[in-house]
C-alpha cells in the first residue's frame, strides 16, 4: 500500500499530523483556561453560569483532541507510546486524573443531590485548567530536554528514576514550559469569551485579566523560545542511526528550512496581533488570530523536534536510546493505511466548522442559558 | 526481561477495575442514544410535543451517564501505554490503527453532535436536531466498533506478522484486522448487549413511575417503544452470542472449557445449565468437577462445533495433551516456544556481530517454532490454565440473565399493548429490579471475554507477564488505589445525581 511512498515520507507525514493534533490541542486548552478564570471573570453566580454554558458546550472537543492526539501517537509511533507513557509513569497518570475529573463537573455541578456540591467541582475544574495543562506542558518541555529511559535491542524500555518522570519538575526549562502553557490558555480563554459571551461586566474584566495574563505569559514564552534556538539538540546520522548531540541544532533547522522559521514567525505575529486588537481595538473576533497564530507556533516547535534527522525524544542515561522518528514508527504498511485514514481529517474538520457556525451565530446570554432545556 | 507477579497482578488489577468501571456506563450509552434516537423520530414525524418532552427526560439521564463514561474511557486508552508498555510495542503496529480511527472518526462525531443534540433545540432546524441525535447514536457506536475491532484482535491476532528486526509483530493486511470473525461477533454481541441493557433501564424507570402512579402516559410510552426495542436486540443478542461462542470454540478453546468447567474432553458434550463446581477440584486429580450439575446433553458439542458428535477438548487434554485427539501439550508448546525465544535473542546477537551465517541460522530455527513463542515466556504449563470458577460462574450468571430479559420483553411488551400493565404489579416489580441485573449480566459478560483468556493479552502470542509495563508494582498499587477512590466516588455522585432526575421526573417534581 502506497508502496511508491519512502518509509521516511511517512515517519515525517505522521510527525507533522501528530505536531498539528498537540497543536490544535493547545488552542482548544482556552477550556481549561476559561475554568481557571471562573471566579476572575464571574462574580455573580449568573455570570459563573454564563461562563460554565460557554465553555461547556466546547470541552468534549478539546477532550476528544487530546484522545486523538494520543491515539494518533500509539498508531505513528508506538515506541515513544511505550517508553513515555511506561516510563514517566507518575507524570501520565496524574495528567489522566486530572482529566478524569474534568468529564464529570461541568454536567453533576449543579445538579440536585451532587452529594459533594457545587464547589467541588468547580475546584475539579480548576485543578484540570491549572495542574492539567502545566504537566502536559511539562510533558511536552521533556521533549526538548529528554527523559531517563533505556531501550534495549528488543526494544523494549524501563525508566532509569523511582520518581518515574516527576523529575522532570526539577528543569526549569519543563517547569517554564508547562507555566507559559497555562497562561496561554488563560489568554486565549478571555478572547474566546470575548467573543462568545453578550454580557458587558465580563467583558471589562477580560481587558484586564487579558493584560496580566500576558505579563506573565510574555517572559516565559521568551525564555522558552530563546532556550530552544539556542540549546543543544540531538541530532542522528541517518545512515548509521547513531544520534549525537549538535548546539543549537532547532536554530540550524529553521535556518535550513525558512518556511518553517517564516511559518512561526507568522504564527508570533499573528498570535500577539489577536492580543493587541483584542486591547486596543476591542476586536471581538480576535480569538481567530490567536488561535490560528497558536496553531502555527506550536506545529513548528512540536514539528522542528523530529524533523531533520532530530531525535525527539533523548535519553539522559544512554544518548542510544533516543527516540527518532526513524527507530520509533509504526510499519510502512500501518502508516499507510493510518496516511489513507487522515484523507477524513479535512472531512471532520468540516462538519466541526459548520456545526460551531450554526450553534455559535449569536454570542451567548443569561436569558438564554436559562431557557436552553438542557444547561449546566 | 522479567517481571515480579505482583507487578503483573497490580496492572492487571487496575485494567480490571478501570475497564469495569468503564463499562458501568458505555453500554446505556449505546443503547439509550438509539432509544432517544427512536423517540425523537416520532415526535419529529407527529408533532406531537409529548414525545419531544419524552425524549428530553430521557437525554438528561442520558447526559450524566455519558459524562461518567468519558472521564473513565480516557484512561483505558492511555493506560495501554502506562501500564501495558511492552505490548505497546510488540503489537502497537496493530493495535494502534484501530484506536487512532476510533478517535477520529467517533468521538469528534459524538462530541460535536453531542452539543447540538443537547443545546440546539432552538438553535438548528427539527430536521438538523434529529439528525444530530441519530449521529451521536451513531458515533457512540462507531466509537464501540473500533476498539472491539482492537479487542477481537486481541483474542484472534490476524492480518499481520512477526518481524525479527524490529522484535514486534506488523500488520500485513488491514482487511483481515477489521473482518476478524471474532471482532464481528464480538462487536454485534456487545452492542446488542448495550441495547438491551438500556432498554432495561428505560422498562424499569417508567416501571417505577407507574408504581407511584405519576407520569402514567410517559411511562408507558416509554415502556412500548423499550420492550420492542429490548425484544428485537434480545434476539440478536441471542444470535450474536451463539457465534461468539462459536468462534470462542475455534479460537480459544481453553476459555471455552474454563467457561463450562469441562476438564476432561468429550464427543457429545453437553452444556451445564446450572451447575455448582467442586471446590475441591484441582488440575489432574480425579474428583468430580461438580458438586451438583444439570446438564444438557450434546449442546457444547453443537454450540462450538455445529455437529452433535464433535470432540471439545477439556482443559487436561489441552495440558497434558491429547495424542488421540492430535492436541499437542502445554509443556512442549513451552519448549518449543523457549526454543523461538533463545533463537530470536541469537539473530539479535549475531546481526550485532555483522555474523550472517549465524544470523540465518537462527532465524531458520526462531521461525520453525515462531508459532509457540508466546508460550516460551510462560513459568508454567498451569500459568496456560484460566481461572476455572470466575469463568464458569460468570458465563452462566451472563446467559441466564439473558434469557430472563428476553422473557422480561415479551411479557411487558405484551402488558403494554393491551394496556394492562399499570395493573400488573408483579411485571412492574420485575421490571424495575432487572435493572441492576443487566448490569451484572453486563460485567459478568466482560469478565468471561478477558478473564477466560488468560493468561494472554493477545491469544498464544503475548502472555500478560510480557506485555506489562517495567514500573515498580508500589507505583501501581498506589495508582490503583487512586483509582478505585475516584471512581467510587464519582459513580456515588452518578447514582444520587440520576437517581434524583428520576423522582423529578419528565414533569417536574410530585
Amino acid at each position: 500500500m502506497l508502496d511508491s511512498i519512502s518509509l521516511l515520507t511517512l515517519q515525517t507525514y505522521w510527525w507533522l499530523i501528530v505536531s498539528l493534533l498537540g497543536a490544535l490541542f493547545v488552542f482548544m486548552t482556552f477550556v481549561q483556561g476559561g475554568q481557571t478564570l471562573l471566579y476572575t471573570l464571574g462574580k455573580t453566580d449568573d455570570e459563573r453560569t454564563l461562563i460554565i454554558n460557554s465553555l461547556g458546550r466546547k470541552w468534549e472537543l478539546t477532550f476528544s483532541t487530546l484522545v486523538m492526539f494520543g491515539g494518533a501517537l500509539f498508531a505513528a509511533f508506538p515506541l515513544f507510546y511505550a517508553v513515555s507513557f511506561g516510563g514517566a509513569y507518575y507524570v501520565w497518570m496524574a495528567i489522566l486524573f486530572c482529566f478524569i475529573i474534568q468529564a464529570v463537573s461541568y454536567e453533576y455541578r449543579k445538579k440536585p443531590d451532587n452529594v459533594f456540591g457545587d464547589k467541588f467541582y468547580e475546584k475539579l475544574l480548576f485543578i484540570n485548567g491549572s495542574l492539567g495543562v502545566f504537566l502536559l506542558g511539562v510533558a511536552l518541555a521533556t521533549l526538548y530536554t529528554g527523559g531517563n529511559f533505556v531501550v534495549n535491542e528488543m526494544h523494549l524500555s524501563h525508566w532509569t528514576k523511582a520518581s518515574y518522570g516527576l523529575e522532570a519538575l526539577l528543569n526549569p526549562f519543563n517547569v517554564s514550559f508547562g507555566v507559559m502553557l497555562v497562561f496561554l490558555s488563560r489568554i486565549q480563554a478571555s478572547l474566546y469569551f470575548y467573543n462568545n459571551l453578550d454580557n458587558e461586566a465580563i467583558a471589562k474584566r477580560i481587558k484586564e485579566t487579558l493584560k496580566n495574563n500576558t505579563l506573565i505569559f510574555l517572559p516565559f514564552f521568551l525564555f522558552v523560545f530563546g532556550f530552544i534556538l539556542f540549546q543543544q539538540g540531538y541530532s542522528y546520522n541517518p545512515e548509521t542511526q547513531m544520534v549525537f548531540i549538535e548546539p543549537m541544532k532547532f536554530l540550524h533547522t529553521l535556518l535550513d528550512y525558512p518556511l518553517l522559521l517564516i511559518i512561526l514567525l507568522l504564527g508570533i505575529g499573528t498570535l500577539l496581533y489577536g492580543i493587541y486588537s483584542a486591547f486596543y481595538k476591542h476586536n471581538h473576533k480576535a480569538i481567530w488570530f490567536s488561535g490560528t497564530g497558536t496553531v502555527l507556533v506550536v506545529t513548528v516547535l512540536l514539528f522542528i523536534l523530529g524533523f531533520n534527522h532530530t531525535a525527539y525524544y533523548p535519553s539522559l542515561v544512554d544518548l542510544q536510546s533516543s527516540l527518532t522518528i526513524e527507530n520509533s514508527s509504526g510499519s510502512h504498511y500501518t502508516l499507510s493505511v493510518m496516511s489513507i485514514v487522515s484523507l477524513l481529517v479535512p472531512v471532520v474538520l468540516g462538519y466541526i466548522f459548520l456545526v460551531w457556525r450554526s450553534m455559535d451565530k449569536h454570542k451567548m446570554t443569561i436569558e438564554e442559558v436559562k431557557s436552553d432545556s438542557h444547561h449546566y | 526481561m522479567e517481571h515480579t507477579d505482583l507487578l503483573i497482578d497490580w496492572s492487571r488489577a487496575q485494567f480490571a477495575l478501570t475497564a469495569l468501571y468503564h463499562w458501568l456506563f458505555v453500554p446505556l450509552t449505546l443503547g439509550l442514544t438509539f432509544i432517544i434516537a427512536i423517540m425523537e423520530t416520532i415526535y419529529v414525524r407527529t408533532g406531537d410535543i409529548w414525545w419531544k418532552k419524552t425524549t428530553q427526560f430521557w437525554m438528561t439521564l442520558l447526559a450524566i451517564n455519558f459524562a461518567i463514561g468519558l472521564a473513565t474511557g480516557i484512561i483505558m486508552e492511555f493506560e495501554f501505554g502506562t501500564n501495558w508498555s511492552n505490548y505497546s510495542w510488540i503489537v502497537g503496529d496493530i493495535f494502534g490503527a484501530p484506536l487512532a480511527i476510533e478517535g477520529l472518526m467517533a468521538f469528534f462525531m459524538e462530541s460535536t453532535f453531542f452539543a447540538v443534540m443537547f443545546f440546539g433545540w432552538d438553535k438548528v432546524s427539527k430536521k438538523m436536531h434529529l439528525l444530530s441525535t441519530w449521529l451521536v447514536a451513531i458515533g457512540s457506536n462507531l466509537s464501540a466498533l473500533w476498539i472491539l475491532i482492537a479487542n477481537g484482535w486481541m483474542q484472534h491476532p490476524v492480518g499481520m506478522h512477526f518481524n525479527p528486526d524490529t522484535a514486534r509483530n506488523e500488520m500485513e493486511n488491514f482487511t483481515e484486522v477489521i473482518f476478524n470473525p471474532n471482532a464481528v461477533s464480538k462487536f454485534l454481541h456487545t452492542v446488542s448487549s448495550g441495547y438491551v441493557l438500556a432498554s432495561l433501564f428505560v422498562i424499569g424507570i417508567s416501571a417505577w413511575y407507574l408504581l407511584k402512579k405519576r407520569d402514567i402516559m410517559f411511562a408507558k410510552r416509554s415502556m412500548i417503544v423499550a420492550a420492542s426495542f429490548g425484544l428485537i436486540t434480545s434476539l440478536f443478542l441471542l444470535n450474536s452470542g451463539d457465534e461468539s461462542a462459536f468462534q470462542v470454540a475455534q479460537q480459544q478453546p481453553m476459555k471455552l472449557a474454563a467457561m463450562e468447567g469441562l476438564y476432561q474432553g468429550e464427543s457429545r458434550a453437553g452444556i451445564i445449565a446450572i451447575g455448582l463446581l467442586n471446590n475441591e477440584k484441582t488440575l489432574g486429580d480425579d474428583k468430580d468437577v461438580f458438586d451438583f450439575k444439570l446438564e444438557i446433553p450434546n449442546a457444547l458439542s453443537f454450540l462450538g462445533y455445529h455437529s452433535l458428535s464433535a470432540f471439545v477438548p477439556g482443559i487436561e487434554d489441552m495440558l497434558y495433551g491429547n495424542e488421540e485427539q492430535h492436541i499437542m501439550s502445554v509443556k512442549d508448546k513451552i519448549i518449543l516456544g523457549k526454543k523461538a525465544v533463545s533463537a530470536l535473542k541469537d539473530y539479535k546477537e549475531a546481526k550485532r556481530e555483522g555474523n550472517q551465517e549465524k544470523a540465518q541460522q537462527a532465524l531458520k530455527t526462531f521461525e520453525k517454532n515462531q508459532s509457540y513463542m508466546g508460550y516460551g515466556y510462560l513459568k508454567k504449563p498451569e500459568d496456560a490454565v484460566p481461572n476455572v470458577a470466575l469463568s464458569f460462574y460468570s458465563f452462566h450468571t451472563m446467559v441466564g440473565l439473558g434469557t430472563w430479559f428476553l422473557i422480561l420483553f415479551i411479557i411487558v411488551l405484551y402488558f403494554a399493548m393491551i394496556n394492562e400493565i399499570e395493573h400488573k404489579k408483579w411485571v412492574l416489580f420485575a421490571a424495575l429490579f432487572s435493572i441492576p441485573l443487566g448490569y451484572v449480566a453486563q460485567e459478568a459478560g466482560w469478565i468471561v471475554a478477558e478473564a477466560g483468556r488468560q493468561p494472554w493479552a493477545i491469544q498464544d502470542l503475548l502472555p500478560v507477564g510480557m506485555a506489562v509495563s517495567n514500573v515498580a508494582s508500589t507505583s501501581v498499587m498506589i495508582t490503583f488505589w487512586l483509582f478505585a477512590i475516584l471512581f467510587t466516588g464519582l459513580l456515588i455522585a452518578e447514582i444520587k445525581i440520576m437517581l434524583k432526575q428520576i423522582k423529578i421526573g419528565p414533569e417536574g417534581e410530585h
